[in-house]
């Protein structure tokens, strides 16, 4: 049977409140959301090309947020992916735009993924007159807003081909109303073609690497972003693509841009027709017509499209009026989407620009810069941390800055035949981890210039300059010029991960004659602690760059300073400073809480002292009508009414499971009752009153702490009273112990009768005027049983009392005054000790004859009944002597065996509790 | 008359249990001397590995990835080194167990013993009970942190010097200005294991067996450890008691990464206070069977 639980009111409310807040918790964490807006995949026919006339089918898909109707419009979004990718790239974006309340229009550009037409680089007549279909498109839906007829309230934001797209849509169709281009372009040629000596990129080297990965994505036909290629992903995909098309060569790309690539990649040279291509492709033909509000976002960790490109967008989109601001992040086609502090710091600003220049909420965005540095690792997920500052007005990437000096003796490098073995300085795609951002030269191929240790923390934002002379036999180089950051354990690392490449032409053969030339490094954001060096690395070979076959030995040496661009950028202050006073708030209202909790507790216990029963007041016990019942129904004490007075020693009886040990806890203040009342000296007994102080107790055995000597448990006991020393008459509680030299032992080693004499003595201590001791006898020998008798009676002397609990009737009829007896959890008898045996003693005789025996004791006056028990009498005496009635049977010629005096008080317990307590527990 | 009878000569609530009776009541316990000579050895004995294994730590463990192996290279760079190192391997599990002893024990081995109803007879406040048992109880398990910590950076400090402490998420600082840090991650992992020392505390009031407190708290840490480790289970994780248990790696960094020792400390409080008022709550309100 599975014991039955009472639902009383308390456990009811608190069984709800844990329901509600479990089903509350899981109900959160597990409901799935219903999206804000609809999803709705098309593919959009649009005619693009030169005249305008070429079919092409686009394959969208267009977020609608389902607060948009014809009646309450939205601005609209268009969101492109980058290249090698489709529109499911970029479809988280989109959602969380959506959420935002746009309507969000994604697609796959033309020659990737299940849209036609072939790739031409995000050119006017191709790509982006695709574009300008769709806004087209989007005009004509009724719950997209419209600055005019045909023209939606549009913004275009896009990162890499799609932040390239942005632009070139931006200048090419003023109803583009605002514009996020991120890690983008501005001049395609100038970014596979760097030359960082100023020259043009007719004359740069090419970017075989990132080029080379380009057209491997593309000619597959592979979705899944830049790196398609190089991880080898959709073999199946390049296969389908290739089934049916044209050249293996070019894949999906347009014969043009092929033939362009096809004519760099196999000499290194660009050809005119190439870089015309490149430049139609490059905002930076446009960017004077460029006329709405640009957020301009640019990697950090990007050899791809480096800050440099970020800039030169910047300074010409500015240069008309437009408003433009800049955001540079610690990523970048090299370094990902950077971590969580950037992507946060971005998603804000993008939210900001957009909500401004198409909803027209909030202020106008500050034109403010921001930039981050890596500041080290996460200690709890290892991810890096970045932190982000901000400056007023964008600095651009020369601000002045200090001047470091390196020195270094001219040094000849070789430079390889084929360009092999190369120096690794980057690997594209996000892969220089794997480099551990130090890089690889090659030994004999570079000349390294270092400088002194620095002094004091230098802040590097911007690009460093660095003059360099070179001789060559031929009379021509291509070099490579790195800036390395040295730690002061000697670990190097190359911030950026990029290098300066440079051809220089009209070389002399020997240095001496040689003229400085400026390089301009790739700009950086770095900071050189205190006693870390930058060395200078003049190399002649690079993987990601295509180099001349012919080996060559050149001379170089370094001209000059290292020019360091320093930016003072203020902090930006770290949200986390709300969980800060979060916590501040959360001690407080700790703080407070458990002051009042205090102060409450003070003041309840203030007014109850307050309340006595006057009459009662120097009673040592009064209990009144005491129930305790328990939560399962079962009531072990049912009514209880007693006194006990001063001078007076009370026993307690009752069978086992009568309710005398729960009283007994009642009174000690460990068990609440459930009505009536326990008045102490006329004080209510409630658990930790302080009358308790008045009452000493030994209840259900001795409780000490076994690792400490008698003496120490008694003193340390004494101490947690509080009370003084003196007051703890310590002697005469040991003299009661009576343990002799066992007191200094660990109560570890005692025995069941030393712990219970040690702990009446603690009951003892202090001398208490109300005792309670339930069983104290148990355990003890009978000459200790004896001495205890002794101590109790002296005990309740000077207006003490005692209340003593046992089983030992015959103990009890000699020691107590009083007597309570308790049977089923109710008082059945309670009164003198003489008033419950009843009225006169009364004795068994073993007789010789029965008849006659009661035949004489009848006939004899003083005795009052008799009545036969086997072979004996049990006689009532009525107080007549025992010798009386022996002398008169023995004179009756009875003989007499045996004379015992009936112990009374059994009877009378026996029947007031009547023969079998078997069941004296239940009720 | 009144304000004489309701209680004995001599008694006043406030000073019963005192503090430090209560600290000499713990004192002389066998398991108290053992924790405490624990911590001093255990420094000792990490010690004695590092001197017995001179190839150890000097290994190239290649990309140096932050976390153990990065730790034990620097661990015999220097004192302060060292000692972040036996905090490191401590603060995993075994000093989670000695406060969830001292805490566990505090109140379920006086039940055990019999010796909670004579304090309570006393009568010891029942609140003040639960406070000064709980001080005591925290005032061990600082105790023994800080000889943990002492002891390292003393023998640290002879063995391998007074050197510039080296963080193992980068950065350098000063002797100094590490002894400093590592008080502040002191203070962190006290305020963390508040949180275990609550659960141990929380237990020990409602059940009668001081190992069944101690067990049942360590039990539970070992749990929400696990669940943290399963990632499938996202955003729920940051409400584990345990998920901030390494932010104080944070402090020693250069600059000191702060956001998750506050979000930990917010974490710890708020379950802390939690356990603790449920503990109070319960003690306040039941009957006292033991």
């Amino acid at each position: 049977m599975l014991p039955r639980i009472r639902w009383t009111r308390r456990r009811l409310i608190s069984a709800a409140v844990v329901v509600v807040l479990l089903g509350g918790l899981v109900g959160v964490a597990a409901w799935p959301d219903r999206a804000s807006y609809r999803t709705e995949e098309l593919r959009i026919d649009v005619r693009t090309g030169p005249a305008g006339d070429q079919p092409v089918t686009l394959d969208a898909t267009y977020y609608q947020p389902r607060s948009a109707t014809s009646s309450a419009r939205v601005p609209a979004i268009l969101l492109a992916h980058g290249f090698g990718g489709t529109k499911t790239s970029v479809a988280a974006d989109a959602k969380d735009l959506a959420d935002l309340g746009y309507a969000v229009l994604t697609w796959t550009a033309q020659g990737f993924g299940r849209s036609t037409g072939e790739i031409h680089l995000d050119s006017p007549d191709w790509e982006v007159r695709d574009a300008q279909r769709l806004l087209d498109w989007l005009a004509v839906r009724p719950e997209v807003r419209l600055d005019g007829p045909g023209d939606p309230r549009v913004g275009v934001v896009g990162g890499s081909y799609g932040g390239g797209l942005a632009l070139m849509l931006a200048g090419q169709d003023q109803r583009v109303d605002a514009i996020v281009p991120m890690i983008t372009w501005n001049d395609l040629s100038r970014a596979f073609l760097p030359e960082a000596t100023g020259r043009d990129p007719a004359d740069g080297v090419f970017k075989k690497q990132w080029a080379g990965l380009f057209f491997g994505s593309g000619s597959g036909g592979l979705s899944g972003g830049e790196l398609g290629a190089l991880v080898g992903g959709g073999r199946d995909d390049a296969a389908a693509a290739f089934a049916g098309r044209g050249d293996p060569r070019c894949g999906r790309f347009a014969a043009d841009v092929c033939a362009a690539y096809l004519a760099v990649a196999t000499t290194g040279r660009p050809t005119p027709e190439s870089l015309a291509l490149l430049r139609r492709s490059s905002p930076a033909s446009i960017v004077d017509r460029i006329k709405a509000p640009t957020l301009l976002i640019q990697g950090e960790a990007d050899s791809l499209f480096p800050l440099s490109e970020g800039d030169a967008n910047a300074r010409a989109i500015a240069a008309n009026g437009t408003p433009v601001r800049v955001a540079w992040f610690t990523g970048g086609h090299d370094g990902g989407t950077g971590p969580r502090t950037d992507r946060d710091r971005l998603n804000f600003l993008t939210a900001q620009w957009l909500g401004h220049y198409l909803r027209g909420e909030g202020a106008a965005p500050s034109r403010s810069f921001t930039y981050s540095r890596i500041t080290g690792i996460d200690a709890t997920n290892r991810d890096l941390v970045a932190s982000g500052y901000s400056v007023t007005d964008y600095p651009g990437l020369s601000s002045a800055g200090v001047a470091v000096g390196v020195v270094g003796p001219p040094q000849p490098i070789a430079n390889p035949p084929n360009g092999t073995p190369a120096a690794v300085s980057t690997l594209p795609g996000g892969l220089s981890s794997f480099v551990g951002g130090a890089g690889l030269d090659i030994p004999g191929q570079f000349a390294l210039f270092g400088s002194r240790p620095f002094e004091s923390t230098v802040d590097v934002v911007g690009a460093p300059t660095v003059r360099i002379r070179a001789a060559s036999a031929t009379g021509e180089a291509v070099l490579f010029v790195k800036l390395y950051a040295v730690g002061a354990d000697g670990a190097g690392s190359l911030p950026g991960g990029q290098v300066a490449p440079v051809r220089l032409t009209g070389l002399p053969s020997s240095l001496d004659q040689a003229e400085p030339v400026s390089v301009t490094l790739p700009a950086i954001v770095h900071r050189f602690e205190a006693g870390q060096r930058l060395e200078i690395v003049v190399s002649t070979s690079d993987q990601a760059y295509a180099t001349p076959a012919e080996p060559a030995v050149y001379q170089v040496a370094v001209d000059g300073a290292v020019t360091l661009p320093t930016v003072d950028g203020t902090p930006i202050r770290n949200p986390n400073i709300v969980w800060w006073i979060g916590l501040a708030v959360l001690l407080g209202v700790i703080v407070l809480g458990v002051v009042a909790a205090v102060l409450i507790g003070r003041l309840r216990s203030r007014r109850k002292r307050q309340a006595v029963v006057e009459e009662h007041a120097d009673t040592p016990l009064v209990v009144r009508g005491l129930r305790k019942e328990y939560a399962d129904g079962f009531v072990a004490v049912s009514s209880v009414d007693f006194t006990v007075r001063r001078g007076q020693v009370v026993g307690l009886l009752g069978p086992n499971g009568a309710g005398k040990t729960t009283s007994l806890r009642v009174f000690m203040g460990l068990t609440r009752a459930t009505a009536g009342e326990v008045l102490i000296f006329g004080h209510r007994l409630v658990p930790g009153a302080a009358v308790l102080s008045r009452l000493g107790a030994l209840v259900e055995g001795p409780g000490f702490l076994p690792h400490l000597s008698g003496r120490a448990n008694l003193e340390l006991f004494w101490k947690s009273t509080g009370r003084p020393a003196g007051d703890a008459r310590m002697d005469e509680a040991l003299d009661i112990a009576g343990l002799g030299s066992g007191i200094d032992r660990r109560v570890k080693t005692y025995s069941h009768g030393m712990k219970q004499r040690l702990a009446i003595a603690q009951a003892m201590l202090g001398l208490p005027e109300l005792l309670v001791l339930d069983e104290p006898t148990d355990g003890l020998d009978p000459p200790q049983i004896a001495e205890m008798r002794r101590v109790l009676h002296r005990y309740a002397t000077d207006g003490r009392a005692v209340l003593v609990s046992s089983h030992l009737l015959a103990e009890v009829e000699q020691t107590c005054t009083d007597v309570v007896v308790m049977h089923k959890g109710e008082v059945v008898a309670s009164g003198l000790v003489d008033e419950i045996v009843g009225d006169s003693p009364t004795v068994h005789l073993d007789v010789s004859d029965v008849d006659s025996a009661t035949a004489v004791l009848d006939r004899l006056g003083g005795v009052r009944a008799v009545t036969a028990d086997g072979n004996g009498l049990v006689v009532d005496m009525n107080g007549t002597p025992r010798a009386e009635v022996v002398a008169a049977l023995v004179n009756a010629g009875v003989g007499v065996d045996r004379v015992v005096p009936r112990r009374r008080l059994e009877d009378a317990f026996l029947a007031l509790v009547g023969g079998d307590t078997k069941a004296s527990g239940e009720r | 008359m009144t304000a004489v009878t309701d209680r004995a000569a001599g008694y006043r609530p406030g000073r019963t249990l005192s503090f430090w009776t209560e600290v000499r009541r713990q004192a002389a316990r066998r398991r108290t001397q053992f924790a405490l000579g624990f911590m001093i050895l255990l420094p000792l004995i990490v010690l004695a590995a590092f001197e017995w294994n001179p190839g150890g730590g000097d290994d190239d463990r290649g990309d140096g990835n932050g976390g153990f192996s990065a730790l034990v290279d620097v661990a015999t760079s220097g004192g302060p080194n060292f000692t972040m190192f036996t905090l490191f391997v401590s603060s995993g599990f075994l000093l989670i167990v000695v406060v969830a002893l001292f805490c566990g024990d505090a109140v379920a081995s006086e039940a055990s013993w019999g010796s909670l109803r004579y304090l309570l007879a006393v009568p010891v406040p029942r609140a003040r009970l639960l406070a000064i048992k709980l001080l005591v109880a925290l005032a061990y398990s600082a105790v023994a942190m800080l000889l943990l910590a002492g002891t390292a950076l003393l023998a640290g400090t002879l063995f391998y010097g007074w050197n510039p402490l080296r963080a193992p998420v980068g950065g350098t600082l000063s002797p100094e200005d590490g002894v400093v840090r590592l008080l502040a991650v002191l203070g962190y992992l006290a305020a963390s294991f508040l949180v275990v020392g609550a659960l141990a505390f929380f237990l020990s009031v409602s059940t009668d067996a001081p190992l069944g407190a101690v067990g049942g708290a360590v039990l539970l840490y070992i749990v929400s450890n696990i669940l943290d480790q399963i990632t499938a289970l996202g955003s729920i994780r940051t409400f584990l008691p345990t998920h901030y248990n390494e932010a104080w790696l944070g402090l020693l960094s250069t600059p000191i990464q702060t956001d998750d020792v506050v979000r930990g400390l917010v974490s710890a409080v708020a379950y802390s206070t939690v356990l603790l008022a449920l503990a109070w709550w319960r003690f306040l309100k039941k009957d006292v069977v033991s």
